[in-house]
């Protein structure tokens, strides 16, 4: 008899079609997140607060409760639902400029209140959706639709670290950045997204993991260039590792 | 603080009155940001929240505030915010999402002086700003104006009724002076019944499909039928929900108009006329959405005046002209900003108006 060893995720809708670029990393990471519910058993408590941008898709794909937000607003969204529902598992899954620079005050403040949330952010260094312009994560000297001659600090400021920001928070209770780029990197980015959502099952607090990930789209790459980016461009500003872990011992 | 008690006469400010009929309501969360005039609202929420166990977040902002409600009743529970004006202008992205998504958002909108930072005087400025809306798209939101503390209390009950029975924010529209001001008030049985929202709110896919609450629709056809919805809803609630006070208008010839606080001394003001001889009545919205419309028609058929008084350079004037349709000439009495015209002034105004 064969045996079966790999299947679409109870979690992702049936005839769901991803409607993500070839190449983005954004389907690798819905995949993960539906393992993830799978494996914990939670997709019917489980409350999306959903994003803008390409992480909006998500509630396509999942069969779960979504609910839509403003851009940026979906932590404070996910806020309300947990309070009101307490019991549920709420979580976000939105990009950079949805986290980390339109929501960023309600990023750090549900971290800095300790919410019972999981959020994932997806980090690919751009607004993807509206064509690929600077934001938050925009790297030093890379060139996008608005910083034609590359991000300089002159008009344009710094990138900013986001793992490291919600780290520092006392609320949360663990944060990490990941990537996509590798088998063994997509092993530890599972794991950390596990490890997201139990800090939160277990009541200990904002539960956070960046994923490093590729837009080959408007970065002008094959799949393959897009995560030699990663590694190269990426990784040495935005370093992989767990910055906070309330549960680790030692 | 003031005590949750049911069928007892306090003295009470109209925030407190406001707050203690939200807890009794059954409002399970409450979200804020400090303002004045309304402060007492978060500051009673914070202390009978917790005691009751409710949820009670002190947010960020007004644009955290309006999305931390719209995520609350998303699962089904009654929650709300109050703010103020200039803060409230925050929220109008929230506000359009929420009339989108047809989520029973409860706001209290506590006026001051605008535009800008303005002052903390009470005001009547922000009529536009419930009534028309400052977030993007075509939506309304149910905007109810109380004159009264008892009022405040009252229509507070009504206010996440209507929300749950339409699946539409609302908006409790009360100003600084009934915010600050004390009178007694009852608080009587909330006599509005629960709404079952299980067919909609999100509680997890259990033994279900997921659900999307979202507005969001990429296809034109699909926007355009998802409008058409939305405003046969409208057009329900102006049916049924219309809502006001008239006061001698079956046989003036001068018919005042006015909202909230401000309607108080225009009552009086009206009497004053008819002891002098003029035949004057008051009609009061006491629902700005849905306007009465159609009885300010009607009336305007045998009217000879309209006399709107309010306190800002002239909001709801313009839909008084709308609903007389030039049937009879609509003039304005204002103050642009603080307490209401004195009745002696409204009356003088009005001898120079005829």
């Amino acid at each position: 008899m064969a045996e079966q060893v790999f299947k679409i995720p109870d979690s992702i809708k049936k005839n769901a079609k991803f409607s993500y670029c070839p190449g983005c990393d954004h389907g690798v990471a819905t995949r993960l997140v539906a393992e993830v519910i799978d494996e914990l058993g939670i997709r019917e408590k489980t409350i999306l607060a959903a994003s803008v941008g390409c992480s909006v898709t998500l509630y396509d794909f999942l069969e779960i409760d979504s609910l839509e937000a403003p851009h940026g607003r979906a932590m404070a969204e996910a806020t309300g639902i947990k309070r009101a529902c307490p019991d549920k598992f709420v979580f976000t899954y939105q990009g950079d400029g949805d986290f980390a620079s339109i929501g960023l005050a309600e990023s750090m403040h549900a971290a800095l209140r300790g919410e019972n949330i999981s959020a994932i952010c997806i980090n690919n260094t751009t607004y993807g959706m509206t064509g690929g312009q600077l934001g938050p994560t925009t790297i030093m000297g890379q060139k996008t639709t608005t910083s034609p001659t590359g991000r300089n600090r002159e008009y344009y400021g710094y990138p900013i670290k986001i793992a490291e920001h919600i780290a520092l928070c006392d609320g949360t209770a663990y944060s990490a950045r990941v990537s996509l780029d590798t088998v063994a990197n997509i092993r530890k980015a599972k794991q950390a997204i596990k490890k997201a959502f139990e800090v939160q099952l277990k009541g200990l607090g904002f539960g956070f993991v960046e994923i490093l990930s590729t837009c080959p789209t408007n970065w002008k790459m094959t799949p393959d260039k897009a995560h030699e980016r990663v590694r190269n461009e990426m990784m040495p500003v935005f370093k992989l590792g767990v910055y906070k872990d309330i549960t680790a011992e030692g | 603080m003031v005590e949750c008690l049911k069928d007892k006469k306090v003295l009470t400010k109209g925030n407190y009155a406001i707050a203690n009929a939200a807890v009794l309501a059954g409002c399970q969360c409450y979200f804020g940001y400090p303002i004045t005039p309304q402060s007492e609202i978060g500051e009673f929420m914070s202390g009978k929240m917790q005691e009751l166990g409710r949820a009670y977040v002190s947010a960020e902002s007004e644009l955290a505030a309006i999305n931390m409600v719209i995520g609350a009743v998303s699962t089904g529970v009654k929650a709300m915010t109050s703010s103020s004006s200039c803060a409230v202008a925050l929220m109008q992205e929230g506000l359009s999402y929420a009339a989108a998504d047809e989520l029973p958002v409860v706001l209290v909108s506590v006026m001051r002086g605008g535009p800008g930072l303005g002052n903390i005087y009470p005001s009547q400025g922000d009529y536009f700003q419930a009534t028309k809306g400052g977030g993007d798209g075509d939506y309304k939101l149910i905007v109810l104006a109380p004159s009264t503390v008892q009022e405040c209390a009252d229509l507070t009950y009504k206010a996440f009724y209507l929300a749950q029975k339409y699946r539409n924010p609302t908006v409790l529209l009360a100003d600084g002076m009934l915010g600050q001001m004390m009178e007694p008030v009852e608080y009587k049985q909330n006599p509005y019944p629960e709404i079952d929202n299980s067919n909609w709110a999100l509680t997890g896919a259990k033994g279900r499909k997921g659900r999307i609450i979202r507005s969001y629709a990429p296809l034109a056809s699909d926007r355009c039928e998802f409008l058409e919805k939305l405003y046969k809803k409208y057009k329900l609630i102006e049916e049924n929900e219309t809502e006001w006070e008239e006061i001698g208008v079956e046989d003036a010839d001068v018919v005042l108009v006015s909202f909230g606080g401000t309607a108080r001394n225009v009552k009086i003001a009206a009497k004053m006329c008819r002891e002098k001889g003029i035949k004057a009545g008051v009609l009061r919205p006491i629902t700005l959405f849905p306007f009465p419309h159609k009885r300010l028609f009607e009336l305007s058929k045998k009217v000879k005046k309209f006399i709107t008084v309010e306190v800002n350079m002239g909001q709801m004037v313009n839909d008084v002209r709308l609903a007389v349709n030039g049937n009879a000439p609509v003039e304005l009495i204002h103050k642009p900003v603080g307490i209401p015209p004195a009745p002696e002034e409204i009356v003088k105004q009005i001898e120079e108006l005829i």
